[in-house]
């Protein structure tokens, strides 16, 4: 082909950076110019990635708490349902835990609007490789993928956009399910049993951490992390509890030699009710104090 | 200095479709037909490897006879063009009919203006949720395109092999039947052709999302047998 039909088919990237949809034109590429498999250095070359903020940008909606752990068929995905802006509660039925692809999922905390963007970008970018090149890509493959779009997303996080993903997946090649967490930086650290992310990380994490048991089953570990999410939202003012007047219950999946499952809401909704009775007992619940410290202003 | 000799504009064009069409002549052909459940892609292809029937989108699947690297190159800018619009629209909005345009405006450029014309005859296939709506575009080397509703035949002996399908085939065919039927009218009267010659796929209507699927070998001989 002449450099004729690459100029009349070929998007020229160059003119349309600023603009914020993607061309459509036909994306016919020359042999040596070709973008490869990867969707996201298409999306570049047509125009599609939207700049950076040149400045800081304050009260954006953020997502919360996410938890992962792996048990003996897989993997457990679960978030609460918060997005909050500053100290105001701006969505109350937020998904968080997202299928990847076919085996694999990935669970987001921080600024809601990019890490959604970002969501939708890897399963898209899973996809395209499959489909140009006719395999799936490894599991390692798929979270260094992930790690370089954190990475990529860095110039935006630095303005208060930050996005930090928790990558699951069960490995076909190796018949065991794994887990992958991120830092800011693009930073990928493989987990060998449990991660979590978001404002409620460190109450949930420690529920998890003190409740593993190696080998633990399907049931022992949606309930584990029901309690992670339970007790995250007992301490943390950003993490949502279960919503028992709404009926709106934390998003939970499963990643197994199955795929990617989500756990029916009235399963999930039942487990919280039994966690919930379980701590109505007087022994089942921590108190900070038996009376109220401030009585009638201290005065008589 | 010599002159160029002076050739007839209905000469270059006869010139450049007999080349094509010789090109594709020495390929395998391709059968793809509707049935109840979606829509059925056969293609005589002995390479377990280098695939003549690939997946586009959710509902649309792309195959091809002729020049593997030269459909090859086309189906990659199908599924970047498929990609990009449902990134920049919605999942919806991406449909066989403009795709089949798209191919349809580049074979006619390439056609007209390039050295030589691409020895490629493809199919785009869109599976709907009820068989009316179901497409089949079938476009030639040159960018025709024919809009096709029960089967359709790429390759060689496109001819020949439509009416032994004809005769096999009829509307609302289960899974098996169509297979056998495509098979039957591939392999001709002089021949049987097995699960290992053939690569075959489907657009399944009941799919949720993703429709494409291949079938294996084993599946394949069981079906057949």
């Amino acid at each position: 082909m002449g450099s004729r039909a690459q100029a009349r088919f070929s998007t020229q990237g160059e003119n349309l950076e600023r603009v914020a949809s993607p061309s459509v034109a036909f994306p016919f590429y020359l042999p040596g110019d070709d973008p490869g498999p990867s969707f996201a250095e298409l999306l570049r070359r047509t125009g599609g990635c939207p700049p950076a903020p040149s400045g800081p940008i304050d009260d954006v909606t953020h997502g919360t708490t996410v938890v992962a752990l792996r048990y003996s068929e897989g993997v457990v995905m679960a978030g609460d349902r918060r997005a909050t802006s500053g100290n105001l509660i701006s969505h109350r039925t937020m998904e968080k835990v997202f299928p990847a692809d076919r085996h694999s999922g990935v669970a987001i905390a921080g600024a809601a609007g990019p890490a959604v963007e970002m969501v939708r970008l890897f399963q898209l970018q899973l996809e395209h490789y499959e489909k140009v090149e006719g395999v799936e890509l490894s599991l390692e493959g798929k979270a260094n993928q992930l790690s370089v779009m954190v990475r990529n997303h860095l110039p935006a996080a630095m303005q208060g956009l930050m996005v930090v993903p928790l990558f699951a997946g069960y490995d076909l090649r190796r018949g065991a399910g794994r887990l992958f967490q991120y830092d800011v930086t693009g930073g990928r650290y493989e987990e060998s049993d449990f991660a979590t992310n978001g404002s409620g990380r460190l109450h949930a994490g420690t529920v998890v951490k003190l409740g593993y048991r190696e080998g633990v089953d399907r049931t022992g570990a949606l309930d584990l992390a029901i309690s992670a999410l339970f007790q995250a939202a007992d301490e943390d003012s950003a993490t949502g509890g279960p919503d028992l007047v709404r009926g709106i219950y934390p998003t939970m999946a499963t990643i197994t030699t199955a795929g990617f499952e989500r756990v029916d809401a009235d399963e999930v909704a039942a487990r919280f009710r039994q966690l919930v009775e379980r701590l109505s007992t007087p022994e089942g619940t921590a108190s900070t104090g038996a009376t109220p410290t401030i009585r009638g202003g201290g005065a008589s | 200095m010599t002159m160029p000799f002076y050739v007839s504009p209905e000469q270059v064009m006869k010139d450049r479709a007999d080349y094509a069409r010789k090109g594709i002549a020495r390929g395998r052909s391709l059968v793809a037909a509707t049935y109840d459940d979606g829509i059925l892609i056969c293609a005589e292809n002995p390479s377990r490897r280098l695939r003549k029937i690939s997946e586009i989108y959710d509902r649309i699947a792309f195959a091809a006879v002729g020049k593997y690297n030269e459909f090859d190159q086309l189906r990659i800018a199908g599924i970047r063009a498929a990609d990009l619009k449902g990134y920049a629209y919605s999942r919806e909005d991406v449909d066989a009919r403009s795709l089949a345009n798209n191919y349809a405006q580049i074979l006619g450029q390439i056609f007209t203006h390039e050295m030589k014309p691409m020895e490629v005859e493809i199919l785009v296939a869109e599976v709907g949720t009820i068989p009316e709506q179901d497409r089949l575009f079938h476009l030639l080397y040159d960018g025709t395109v024919v809009d096709e509703s029960r089967f359709t035949v790429l390759g060689g002996e496109a001819e020949a092999i439509a009416e032994r399908l004809r005769e096999h085939y009829a509307d609302g065919l289960d899974q098996q039947s169509v297979i056998r039927a495509s098979t039957v009218a591939l392999a001709g009267p002089d021949r049987t052709l097995g699960a290992g010659e053939l690569e075959v796929a489907m657009l399944s209507r009941s799919e949720e999302r993703r429709a494409f699927r291949r079938l294996d070998e084993e599946t394949l001989t069981r079906l057949l047998a």
